[in-house]
């Protein structure tokens, strides 16, 4: 086991180990992960920093650890996506409409990592209700990313909706974090800050007690620094729960068990649809690469087609709007969040509360759900948008006769400027080209870090599973991150700023 | 099978008929809402029985309560009605105070239960076969105090959540009295079942009834929605009043805006409701939070196995069983009747007799005193025997009542002990009878002279002798051996 000077540069993994090995206490290491967040303020990662909670929590920690009954994640410091509700801790969802929200109830997901020992750091920023790419959506400001382009300090998107979680990941804030991914909020996220992210099947893991954006696509995952990382916390996260009638109840298997075992013989399928005009070269070099290391340890790649590939970006953005805004007719002002001054009437309550709750992006969306839902326009949008769904679904299926895993990039580029596509929303929404057929489909989806771009910023390749075989995904995962060797080293710039 | 009456309006220019389809919400008979565990309980404070689901907090989502599903599956047997092994619940958008999630869930396009039908019963026995359209499931909405403050709106959400049967029938109906007999025998049906309280004072039961009016013949016409119609009498009282209005307003020379509005129970009359400022788009689509309903055929048979006798088969028996048509309506009309009845026949009186008795007696007198069956005094047991007593000549109809009376008022009196401990047995001993009589003759030799001529005064000794036995003489003895004593002929 690697130790590192700077107890938050820990692996989840490794911390877990050196903790019950009794080399460091989880005490010292929430300590130095509440000192790193501290430092980075700058990157803006945190909406809500929970210190005080987190050092009770170590030491409850270490009390046990010292007993001998440490569970899994026992006294590991881990950062929380703003959209999870946690109880008596303010949570947001990004947005000016949660500002002041604190949940009287924890989330499944949550609740299963707190059941297993962790130490909440606190929670993260994020595209506001989960709608974004960069993270410039937030009501909160933009998270900025840990890693720039080689010999430059221009700040860049750390991706989103999982941009705070990601760039506390990558800037060593935090042991691991939670994210969720609607359209590729995880794995789009991962890809650009050097980190590891998977969504799991859709039905996984408990969507209870999630803020929800589009309830037939959202799904909470894991973000860490290695795919092993992956491996433990989505252990601790998935299973049943009978609150959420979408979960599913089947065993969940042990994921780290087979993580280091040989893929020999592994049928690994390369879409041709994802082979896209206009994405940088490095984009396809580096997914060639990762084809020839999964060859090189004994898979057979073999060329498939997912032809409906083309819909899938139409098709996402008339579901996931759909459904986000009938989900977010709640927030009307009367029972909890933002509520306007003053207004006249009921009709002036509604608009105002609403109007000044949500940001741009999320009254975007809101119209153009509202709009494929209205009578006249719902057979054209909505339906047909349904019928291509189950065509894209199919595709895997089919896509799978032919082979057991799926590798594609994760996205169609590394990392761009803060404030770069903010003004055109179509080529922001083209970030998740890759990610959101996988959601639209319900399967389980993994970026891990493959390389560096040509102006050194990280990119990912994304190995897609088979419905509830997350074991095979984070194994291929793990083939490319030991053939990739990737260095997710980057220099702490901001504490300086 | 339809023995229907037409009972067409008669307007200035010849006569109108009036079509009528009702929508009923009936309140499924559930412990918990359709979606969360929260009580459904009546009458609790403000804002008491709401869950975080119901409240619509962030994150939350709706489990389905499989008590509700099952009421649902049984309704959907007692309708004799299609069940849909497969239904979709879908999300009805649209905004209000009293509507958390800003949705209600309910089911559009794929309902639990589809075509069905229910017999009406009519005056005089007639009855009327009414289509049923479909069943579905759908969450109630809160409520809003309007008059708890002057400048605020107060929400309670106790309903919000709770567990409602919509039922759409076809428009098959074709008079207020068919109207309102539908949404008797719905409930009747419903209780029954014990799938829904059919309590229509605390809101279980509440009707919409959709009117319109054509020539005989012609085409269906604009039809008006009345809301939330919450009595079997103010359906009919609706129907008759819409019904004139629209036939008022077409001979007029207007036509009818197809518009909803609302039955004005004080004034008794229907006008249109507050105009929304809008046209609803209620944007209907599957809620992704929910898979869709299935169900599995073996309990659906399971849950039929275990339906219980409705009224029409009850009726059908009761008649078979020598009961008139419209005592064995009246009897099975509430299943608490129909059993009190069945007790009495359990534990030993003739049928009809104990029909004849419950309806020209019991019954009465509880309408008078102003209670019901189940907060009545006198048990099932108890009338039996007071029947029993009088079929086998033990007591007369007379002393029956002075009985029931007694009864009425000393709870726990047994009918046989009040019998025996006061003498109240009948005469049927002939040497008592004809002393009695002797005693009347002896006393009035004048009237025994009338009656030669006035044949009619035999009536007067048989009181006379009733008088003189306290009403214990069997008055059939009397009647006969009177008539022998004094030689009087039948056509007297």
């Amino acid at each position: 086991m690697v130790q590192p000077a700077d107890p938050a540069k820990f692996t989840l993994t490794d911390a877990r180990d050196a903790i019950r090995a009794k080399s460091i206490s989880s005490r010292e290491l929430t300590e130095a992960c509440i000192g790193a967040i501290g430092a980075a303020r700058s990157l803006n990662a945190f909406v809500t920093e929970t210190p005080e909670r987190a050092m009770e929590g170590a030491a409850e920690a270490d009390a046990r650890i010292a007993k001998g009954s440490a569970r899994p994640l026992e006294g590991l410091p881990l950062a929380i996506k703003d959209l999870f509700c946690t109880k008596g801790v303010r949570t947001t969802a990004g947005s000016r409409m949660l500002d002041n929200f604190v949940p009287t109830y924890e989330s499944t997901v949550t609740q299963n990592i707190w059941d297993a020992g962790a130490v909440l750091l606190g929670k993260t920023n994020m595209d506001e209700f989960a709608m974004g790419s960069s993270n410039e959506t937030s009501f909160f400001g933009p998270v900025i990313n840990p890693w720039r382009a080689r010999g430059r300090n221009e700040d860049l998107v750390p991706g989103g909706s999982s941009g705070g979680s990601a760039a506390s990941v990558a800037g060593d804030l935090c042991l691991a974090a939670t994210g969720t991914d609607t359209g590729g909020s995880i794995r789009q996220p991962a890809a650009v800050t050097g980190t590891v992210g998977i969504k799991p099947t859709y039905g996984r893991c408990s969507r209870w007690g999630i803020i929800a954006f589009a309830s037939s696509l959202d799904q909470a995952g894991p973000m860490t620094k290695t795919v092993a990382d992956a491996a433990l916390m989505l252990q601790v996260m998935a299973g049943h729960d009978p609150k959420d009638s979408t979960s599913v109840d089947i065993p969940v298997p042990d994921y780290s068990a087979g993580l280091e075992g040989s893929i020999k013989g592994l049928r690994v399928g390369i879409p041709k649809e994802y082979r896209i005009d206009g994405a940088p070269p490095e984009i396809d070099t580096l997914w060639a690469k990762g084809a020839s290391w999964l060859k090189s340890q004994g898979a057979e790649i073999v060329d498939v087609s997912l032809p409906h590939t083309k819909y899938a970006l139409p098709v996402y953005y008339i579901v996931a709007p759909a459904e986000a805004s009938s989900n977010l007719a709640r927030y009307d002002g009367v029972r909890f969040g933002h509520r306007t001054e003053s207004p006249r009437d009921l009709l002036e309550l509604y608009e105002k509360s609403r109007a000044e709750g949500f940001g741009r992006e999320v009254k975007r969306r809101i119209i153009i759900g509202t709009y494929v839902l209205s009578s006249g326009y719902y057979d054209a949008y909505y339906v047909r948008a349904q019928k291509l769904r189950t065509l894209i679904a199919q595709d895997f299926t089919r896509a799978f006769e032919a082979c057991d895993v799926l590798l594609t990039p994760s996205t169609p580029s590394a990392a761009f400027a803060v404030n770069s596509k903010t003004a055109d929303p179509v080529s922001m929404y083209l970030n998740d080209v890759f990610t959101v057929t996988v959601n639209l489909a319900g399967l389980p989806g993994l970026s891990v870090p493959a390389g560096l771009s040509s102006e050194g910023l990280p990119l990912g390749l994304q190995v897609i599973g088979k419905a509830f075989d997350e074991a095979t995904v984070l194994k291929a995962g793990r083939a490319i991150e030991r053939a990739a060797d990737f260095k997710h080293d980057v220099s702490r710039w901001w504490s300086t700023r | 099978m339809s023995t229907r009456k037409a009972r067409p309006i008669n307007g200035a220019t010849g006569p109108w008929e009036i079509v009528i389809g009702m929508e009923v919400h009936a309140q499924v008979a559930s412990n918990a809402k359709l979606f969360s565990g929260a009580s459904t309980k009546f009458g609790a404070e403000p804002n008491a029985n709401v869950s975080l689901v119901d409240a619509a907090m962030p994150g939350m989502l709706p489990v389905i309560n499989r008590v509700a599903v099952e009421q649902a599956v049984r309704t959907g047997l007692g309708l004799k009605a299609q069940i849909n092994l497969s239904s979709v619940f879908d999300r009805k958008n649209y905004f209000y105070p009293d509507l958390p999630a800003g949705y209600q869930i309910s089911q559009y396009k794929q309902p639990i239960v589809g075509e069905g039908e229910l017999v009406i019963d009519l005056e005089g026995g007639d009855s009327v076969h009414v289509g049923i359209e479909r069943l579905h499931l759908e969450q109630d909405a809160g409520k809003s105090l309007h008059d708890q403050h002057p400048d605020y709106t107060y929400v309670d959400l106790n309903r919000a959540g709770v567990a409602l049967m919509e039922i759409v029938s076809k428009p098959d109906m074709r008079s207020a009295e068919e109207a309102a007999g539908f949404l008797h025998k719905l409930r009747s049906i419903l209780r029954y079942l014990g799938t829904c309280d059919g309590n229509m004072e605390e809101g279980s039961m509440r009707a919409d009834v959709n009117v319109s009016v054509r020539r005989p013949g012609e085409a269906l016409g604009t039809r008006c929605e009345i809301k939330n119609v919450n009595s079997v009498r103010f359906v009919g009282q609706a129907v008759e009043y819409e019904a004139r209005r629209q036939v008022d307003v077409i001979e007029a020379g207007g036509t009818i805006r197809q518009e909803t509005r609302l039955f004005d129970a004080r004034l008794g009359e229907t006008r249109p409701m507050r105009s929304k400022e809008e046209a609803h788009d209620y944007r209907y689509f599957p809620d992704p939070d929910l898979m869709p309903l299935v169900l599995d055929q073996a309990r659906v048979d399971e849950i039929a196995a275990t339906l219980p006798e409705l009224p029409d088969e009850k009726k059908t028996r009761f008649i078979a069983s020598g009961l008139s048509a419209y005592d064995a309506g009246v009897l099975v009309a509430e299943r608490e009747t129909a059993d009190y009845f069945e007790e009495m026949i359990a534990t030993g009186a003739e049928a009809k007799a104990s029909a004849n008795w419950l309806i020209n007696e019991y019954f009465g007198r509880l309408n008078r005193e102003g209670l019901t069956l189940a907060d009545a005094p006198v048990s099932a047991r108890a009338n039996s025997q007071i029947v029993q007593m009088v079929t086998s000549n033990l007591i007369s109809g007379k002393i029956a009542k002075d009985v029931l009376d007694i009864v009425w008022h000393e709870r726990d009196a047994d009918p046989m002990v009040v019998v025996e401990a006061r003498g109240l047995r009948q005469v049927n001993d002939e040497g008592a009878i004809i002393t009695a009589i002797e005693a009347v003759i002896a006393a009035n030799p004048q009237k025994v002279e009338e009656l030669k001529a006035k044949p009619k005064l035999a009536g007067w000794f048989v009181g006379q002798v009733m008088k003189q036995t306290g009403g214990k003489a069997n008055p059939q003895s009397v009647n006969a051996i009177l008539k022998k004593r004094l030689d009087i002929s039948d056509e007297g």
